[in-house]
């Protein structure tokens, strides 16, 4: 190994060699692999072929995507397809022996908050997941994203995964954050600022005074829509914020491993002087608490913005891409976004369904009602946060205010589970996608951070969380 | 996996940057087995109304385009969900090869597992051949993966890259996991390296 400087990255990656292909492609070997209710066709492909897993021990599984959150009872999912997703990641877990957190366990969840929330996720480990939105694991300085389903199976039987070395991106968010904007409205104007596909091909690493500032809950959130921006993965350095976040979870080291292992955790943040491939600097006091106005996540603008002009656009095409998400949206240009009334709201998600969330959408709530004809949804992102809440008496609250207070799972973020809106509903979500159709057919969806999402319950429509806890 | 053929066939547009995989396959339909008919639920809701009628001005409704094998497509083509179904959707209706300027990640790796090969060209050459399309619909394109070429509808030929192992593997039908197998020793090797360094 030379001694030039090295990216967080490429630390993980280097330690993570098998071998190498004469095309230039790398054998990865991968720590950990997580399994949600969606992987039946993988193990469908390793049945085929009478191939066995190669490390159960390294694979983790909970059901997420098809469980109705209003029941944990398997029996009771009305549609046979979608029970038979979740009974048939049980029936897996039992024949080949990989831990299975499943509905009776009150480690159940969604899979990207399970696996930090257990300590399952680690600094310097290599995560895969058939899910895109594995980028998350990354915020503990893992190197970890989503693959598809012959990849699942290829990690099923191999543990490792080809993959050509990508290209790697800082984003450096330097500064103050304003009240009320939070890592939400950082990743929402990240997309907003290089692109959806402006990070195609890399993987970033957020780095800046912001990011170190943000609790672990908010970089797991920052690192989920990374996939949004198209990359590959997103991470952050470990430092005391991740250690303090880590210590004492069940599948954490203990004593003097413990010790050990923060000291290596410590040494994988990027060398000084080491060279990323792109450079983004963004100044944080520039954000505002950020909505959007279309059905790509880059289509969004600070919350008392207007919604963009089609006449403006640099190009014809873009003219008639803006002017279909607007007739999709049922909005018009220069239209205040303050002013547009929602139908529903969503409060969860692998994006924004942890402790942290709940606890500031619950501030908003506390007190207030949920206006006349919306109807709100909290869904806690696994059963221990669930039980968190409660604790807490946030539950009551969200009840008191006439929001439904559900079981854990991913639920109305993709509507995998049959919790959709209604055509023509407009859904303020604390979720990672606004693209058309995403929950539900001729469903409208704003993505937001969770108080922003609680403002709109209460007032009926997009608010500016500011302003509504100014006035008290 | 079958052995990749050479491509002759009209191109389908979807004349559009950043088509998600949400559109290409909407959510609803990921539980369908893998030998379900994952075709028919390609582009669902764009190609068809609420009450299953077709939307007439849909690519895949127009009567040139309902049965091509290369599709073109704007930058970041199906980007977003990793969901593999958006690739199978693409091949159950009959695609083969899509042609785009950029492509999510995640979807050209499903789709060279899967027999679907993503083309990158540039943009500028990729927007001429959505052009042609248009203006002769039933213009046909070349798609050489031995060659890397492609063949647009106005005879002119443009060169494309492709990773050689994943061009092998499309060519000869072999599966990456076979390959990966035979390297089991070097796999063993290496887990018994990682148990000496407890990461």
């Amino acid at each position: 190994m030379s001694d030039e400087p090295r990216t967080m990255f490429e630390k993980v990656w280097d330690r993570h060699r098998v071998l190498e292909r004469e095309d230039g492609q790398t054998l990865l070997y991968v720590d950990r692999h997580l399994l949600h209710d969606g992987t039946a066709p993988a193990f469908e492909m390793l049945r085929v072929r009478g191939q066995k897993m190669r490390a159960p021990g390294r694979t983790f599984a909970t059901p997420d995507h098809y469980m109705p959150t209003n029941t944990r009872i398997a029996a009771e999912i009305p549609d046979p397809a979608l029970r038979e997703m979740v009974l048939s990641l049980e029936r897996n877990a039992a024949a080949e022996g990989f831990a299975l957190y499943g509905l009776d366990d009150p480690r159940q969840g969604i899979v990207h908050v399970v696996g930090p929330e257990l300590g399952l996720s680690q600094p310097g480990m290599i995560i895969v997941c058939g899910d895109s939105h594995t980028s998350t694991h990354g915020a503990l300085g893992a190197l970890a994203f989503g693959i598809g389903m012959t990849e699942v199976a290829h990690v099923l039987a191999t543990q490792c995964l080809w993959q050509r070395k990508p290209k790697t991106m800082r984003i450096g968010i330097e500064g103050a954050l304003g009240a009320g904007v939070t890592a939400k409205d950082v990743i929402l104007h990240v997309i907003a600022t290089i692109g959806t596909a402006g990070a195609t091909g890399h993987v970033i690493e957020y780095a800046g005074s912001a990011v170190r500032g943000l609790s672990m809950e908010g970089r797991l959130t920052l690192c989920n829509m990374t996939i949004e921006a198209g990359a590959r993965a997103g991470m952050v350095a470990p430092d005391e914020t991740t250690f303090g976040f880590l210590e004492g979870r069940e599948n954490v080291p203990t004593g003097a491993a413990w010790d050990a292992a923060v000291a290596r955790w410590r040494s994988l943040a990027s060398d000084p002087g080491a060279l990323f491939d792109r450079v983004v600097e963004i100044d944080a006091a520039a954000i505002a608490p950020t909505v959007t106005w279309g059905t790509s996540p880059q289509e969004a603008v600070a919350v008392d913005g207007r919604v963009p002009d089609p006449a403006t656009a640099p190009s014809a095409g873009r003219r008639a891409e803006m002017q279909e998400m607007l007739d999709y949206m049922g909005l018009s240009p220069g239209q205040l976004l303050a002013e547009v009334a929602v139908d529903r709201v969503f409060i969860g998600s692998c994006t924004n369904g942890r402790i942290e969330d709940l606890r500031a959408a619950a501030g908003v709530a506390r007190g207030r009602q949920v206006a006349a004809g919306v109807t709100a949804w909290v869904v806690p992102g696994s059963a221990q946060v669930k039980r968190q809440a409660e604790a807490e008496g946030l539950d009551r609250i969200f009840r008191d205010a006439g929001f439904a207070w559900r079981e854990a799972g991913c639920s109305m973020c993709l509507g995998t589970n049959g919790e959709i809106g209604a055509p023509g509903e407009r859904i303020a979500s604390t979720s990672n996608r606004n693209f058309r159709g995403r929950q539900g057919p001729g469903v409208r969806t704003h993505l937001m951070n969770p108080a922003m999402a609680a403002a709109a319950a209460v007032t009926g429509h997009i608010t500016d969380v500011r302003r509504l806890m100014e006035a008290g | 996996m079958e052995p990749f053929p050479r491509l002759r066939s009209i191109a389908v547009p979807f004349a559009r940057d950043n088509i998600d995989t949400d559109q290409i396959l909407p959510a609803r339909f990921l539980h369908l087995a893998r030998d379900a008919d994952h075709g028919a639920c390609l582009f669902r809701d764009l190609r068809y109304r609420g009450d299953g009628s077709e939307v007439e001005d849909f690519p895949l409704n127009r009567p040139a385009w309902r049965s091509g094998r290369i599709a073109l497509g704007g930058e970041n083509f199906a980007c977003g969900s990793s969901r593999e179904n958006a690739v199978w959707a693409m091949h159950g209706h009959g695609f083969r090869a899509v042609i785009a300027p950029s492509f999510g990640d995640i979807f050209a790796q499903n789709g060279l597992k899967n027999g679907l090969l993503p083309v990158r060209l540039p943009a500028a050459t990729v927007a001429a051949m959505i052009a042609q399309a248009e203006a002769m619909p039933d213009g046909e394109v070349t798609v050489d993966l031995e060659a890397q070429t492609v063949t647009a509808a106005d005879g002119t030929i443009h060169p494309f890259e492709i990773d050689p192992f994943a061009r092998k593997c499309l060519l000869e039908g072999i599966d990456e996991m076979s390959f990966t197998l035979s390297h089991n020793e070097d796999i063993a090797a290496f887990e018994r390296r990682l148990g000496r360094e407890n990461f």
